[in-house]
């Protein structure tokens, strides 16, 4: 244990302190959450048992369902996919069954250059040609070059309301119009839905299919990489395709069907990562419909909030307001010879976890915040105090900023080297103090 | 509200902060068609009416004793140490996020670097990566490595991999474009031959002999397993599998109605640059220490986007952390022991059955190691009656395989304790 305790005493976590952690929506992870998929009906129920003996949890997964199509506003969820990724994939294979059934063979996908990484990766993964598609001067798609680029080739087009940068898509409900003239398909890609919840929903914005991360929206913890799961909703004309088995109500009983003649198939073993859709479910039963509402404004009245009180600290590239998160830029501070890296190692060194850098890719020296709902005014105030500092810092001795963090565990790692000769598990023969750093 | 830390004034104040009279004007770009009046949701609830509700529905599952459980078909009750739970429940592990900032996240990092060592060791194989999803997506990501690695357009597939397995494979190669072939028969267009051992039925393969013959077509041989097997049975690595994955919720996870569980994936150190998903290996800071850091990240979609080797980004870890706490405390004499009270309770449990009338093993002349198939008529009406006295029996497998009809597949681990074996075969003998 003691080993155990040391490597947690090395971690930061959300339970500790502010995870300003852009497109990661890092908040409070309920502790009754986690009692309840301890609880021995759920934890302990095999998965080939009698449907007859496992009614409990497939109405669970049944409200859940219905809680989830209300929020996105589909027809359809099937809760199989086992992470954010996994739902992309999931959905861009049901848009690829629902046009080959249609005797359409369409090998594009398209989208914007601010993308999750992701989004390319499981088109490329279904098969598919991946286009790109550029953003405006405002941070938003660009009409012109997505009219330029839709033709019938395209199976769909993957986009993320808000983006990336954490605007909203003003012109959704036009770019909706223009990927359907042409047959395609509209996918959400659910990264950002907290910024959404009770305020509008993808599926009355035009959007086809939508995938969600429960690990990011509705509270189950992110476990230092997964698991999460990543359900997928779908308007009624992608139905037929969801993967199997779905839960159906059938005579007051809950059944996994397994006969769906136009399904994909199987994404997954059995039925998805069922002890985190028992906590998302208690989530919402806690939160409730006015609860989800609140946490989505607080989500942009903290991200708005803490924006304005980095003005004139980091660059903000565009114009606000932003919804649940914003990018600031870190170029201001390039004369000094400081970038993004640093303010990163800085905040590091002042016990705040670092907000996402790099990305998206279309920001130089990307500083990517997302506060959430679940942090206090004071705690954004103390942060936007410390991102102060550290910019101040830049300015008056850049050189201290590159040699932190030197507190923590470990100074900064070789990365580079770490990848040349690659060291990828323990080798006791190689272990001797006069190893070679 | 729960979970909402805003009071009333302190809205306001940053309101007024943002010059800005009400959630309207920062909702300024949604066009108005869109919002939404209210989230047609019931009310919250207090935490007590909360747990009162989600118990209810826990209620309504029926969990069967441990020891009387002989149902497994790739999701087992196992003895799990007390340490799993304690080390699962640390907040600094489970409310983490992916380690990106290294200095900041070295427990999570030398966790995973710790299971991947683990698994190498346990496959034999060179390097093991930091998780993946389940048994089934890591088959299909494997597939997925050797249709890239040697530019072949198909994989065959032994009999009796998970039915659930190879159709989640079958609905990985539909997208990406490859086909999938029952058979044993690798052949010049063929990047694999996958295997399961012990396969569904619980039966052994000579891991050599299908390694051979993958390697005759020249395609890659991927080892399917069962991590505890190996703690009797030859290492992939051994036999000379390129490719080693399997599902690892044997490993301290509760069956939890499916998951989530792990999957794990290890192969030779050639292949390391087309493996899926996140790597961690060691690094040094200026002074000379050491520690841990994502690495080879050029294999991902967050730096290689549509020419990633695969788009997993969320994986499995803290069930990756799990893996490691429950192999750490079992140790190397701890898991040859479960595997051998699981053997012998199995084959006991086999001995007895066969003694029944009307019961039959399905191959008795077929190594296995925990699980074994039997063919009982009425197979459906007999589980049901030994269902009543509290037992679950063995998986009936038709409904995948129409040609082992009244075939079940009874399981033990070292849960099933020699009496409650008793109990099954009375129950079972009450059926005839």
């Amino acid at each position: 244990m003691r080993h155990y305790s040391r490597l947690a005493s090395l971690n930061y976590s959300i339970s500790e302190n502010f995870y300003p952690l852009g497109s990661c929506t890092m908040k409070y992870n309920p502790v009754a959450n986690e009692a309840a998929a301890q609880l021995p009906g759920f934890a302990y129920l095999h998965p080939y048992q009698d449907q007859a003996t496992a009614q409990g949890a497939l109405e669970l997964m049944h409200l859940l369902e219905a809680a989830l199509c209300t929020v996105a506003g589909v027809d359809r969820v099937t809760l199989q996919p086992a992470a954010g990724a996994h739902g992309e994939w999931t959905a861009l294979r049901m848009i690829q069954a629902y046009h080959q059934a249609r005797g359409e063979r369409r090998d594009q996908v398209l989208v914007p250059d601010s993308a999750h990484g992701t989004n390319p990766a499981s088109a490329a993964l279904c098969g598919f040609q991946v286009v790109e598609v550029r953003s405006g001067a405002d941070g938003r798609i660009s009409v012109a070059d997505l009219e330029s680029k839709l033709n019938q080739r395209v199976a769909a087009l993957m986009l993320t309301n808000p983006n990336t940068l954490g605007l909203f898509e003003r012109e959704i409900l036009e770019v909706a119009e223009m990927v359907h003239a042409t047959g395609a398909k509209l996918y959400y890609d659910g990264a950002n839905l907290n910024a959404l919840m009770g305020i509008c929903r993808p599926g009355d914005m035009g959007f086809d299919a939508v995938h969600m991360n429960l690990h990011k929206t509705f509270t189950t913890p992110h476990g230092g990489g997964g698991p999460g799961a990543g359900p997928v909703g779908v308007k009624s004309d992608l139905e037929p395709f969801l993967p199997k088995p779905t839960i159906e109500r059938r005579n007051g009983h809950f059944e996994l069907d397994e006969e769906r003649p136009h399904s994909i198939g199987r994404v997954r073993s059995f039925y998805g990562n069922f002890g985190m859709l028992v906590r998302a479910y208690t989530y919402i039963l806690a939160m409730g419909g006015d609860g989800l509402a609140q946490a989505s404004e607080d989500a942009v009245l903290a991200a708005n909030y803490l924006r304005s009180r980095l003005q004139g600290v980091l660059d903000l590239p565009h114009d606000g307001p932003c919804m649940h998160e914003f990018v600031a830029s870190a170029r201001n501070l390039a004369e000094h010879g400081v970038k993004a890296l640093d303010v990163a190692k800085g905040l590091l060194e002042r016990g705040y976890y670092a907000p996402t850098v790099y990305f998206p890719l279309i920001v130089p020296e990307a500083v990517m915040v997302e506060p959430t709902e679940t942090e206090s005014k004071a705690t954004l105030d103390a942060f936007a105090d410390t991102v102060k500092e550290v910019a101040d810092l830049a300015r008056t001795d850049p050189q201290r900023l590159h040699a932190e963090p030197v507190s923590l565990p470990v100074g900064r790692l070789d990365e580079v080297a770490a990848a040349r000769r690659p060291v990828l598990r323990w080798n006791a023969a190689s272990e001797s103090p006069t190893e070679a750093p | 509200m729960p979970y909402l830390v805003h009071a009333q004034e302190d809205r306001q104040a940053m309101l007024e902060a943002l010059g800005a009279g009400s959630m309207d004007e920062l909702l300024v770009d949604v066009p108005a068609s869109l919002r939404l009046r209210r989230l047609d949701l019931a009310p919250g609830l207090s935490e007590l009416e909360t747990m009162a509700r989600v118990r209810e529905l826990a209620a309504r599952n029926r969990v069967f004793d441990d020891r009387l459980t002989f149902r497994g078909g790739g999701v087992y009750r196992r003895f799990v140490p007390a340490a799993v739970g304690a080390v699962l429940s640390k907040p600094e592990f489970y409310t983490a996020y992916t380690p990106y900032q290294p200095e900041a996240s070295q427990g999570t990092l030398q966790a995973i670097f710790e299971f991947q060592t683990l698994i190498a060791q346990l496959t034999g194989l060179d390097v093991a990566n930091a998780s993946l999803y389940d048994g089934a997506t890591a088959v299909a990501e494997a597939a997925m490595m050797a249709v890239v690695h040697t530019g072949r357009p198909e994989v065959v597939v032994a009999p009796y991999l998970h039915p659930e397995y190879l159709e989640v494979l079958r609905c990985y190669a539909e997208g990406r474009g490859f086909q999938v072939r029952i058979g044993t028969d690798p052949g010049n267009d063929s990047a694999a031959l996958v295997f399961q051992s012990p396969d569904f039925l619980g039966l052994i393969a000579d891991g050599s002999q299908v390694t051979e013959l993958a390697h005759a077509a020249g395609a890659l041989a991927i080892a399917c397993v069962d991590p505890i097997s190996l703690a009797l049975l030859a290492a992939p690595g051994e036999y000379g599998a390129d490719i080693a994955v399997g599902e690892g919720q044997q490993l301290g996870l509760a069956p939890s109605y499916g998951g989530p569980h792990v999957g794990f994936i290890a192969c030779r150190q050639e292949l390391v640059r087309r493996l899926p998903g996140r790597l961690v290996g060691e690094a040094h800071d200026g002074q000379a220490r050491r520690g841990y850091v994502l690495t080879l990240t050029a294999r991902e979609q967050h730096i290689r986007r549509e020419k990633a080797t695969s788009n997993i980004c969320t994986n499995h870890s803290l069930c990756a952390l799990a893996a490691s706490v429950y192999l750490t405390y079992m140790g190397p004499d701890g898991l040859r022991q479960v595997a051998d009270v699981s053997y012998r309770r199995a084959h006991a449990l086999a001995d007895e059955l066969s003694q029944l009338p009307e019961i039959e093993l399905l191959h008795p002349d077929r190594p296995f190691f925990n699980e074994f198939p039997v063919r009982m008529k009425n197979v459906l009406h007999r589980l049901r009656a030994v269902e009543a006295e509290g037992i679950l029996g063995g998986l009936p497998v038709a409904r995948w395989y129409p040609e082992l009809e009244d075939v079940a597949v009874f399981c033990c681990t070292e849960l099933n304790d020699p009496d409650a074996l008793a109990q099954l075969v009375a129950a079972l003998r009450k059926t005839v």
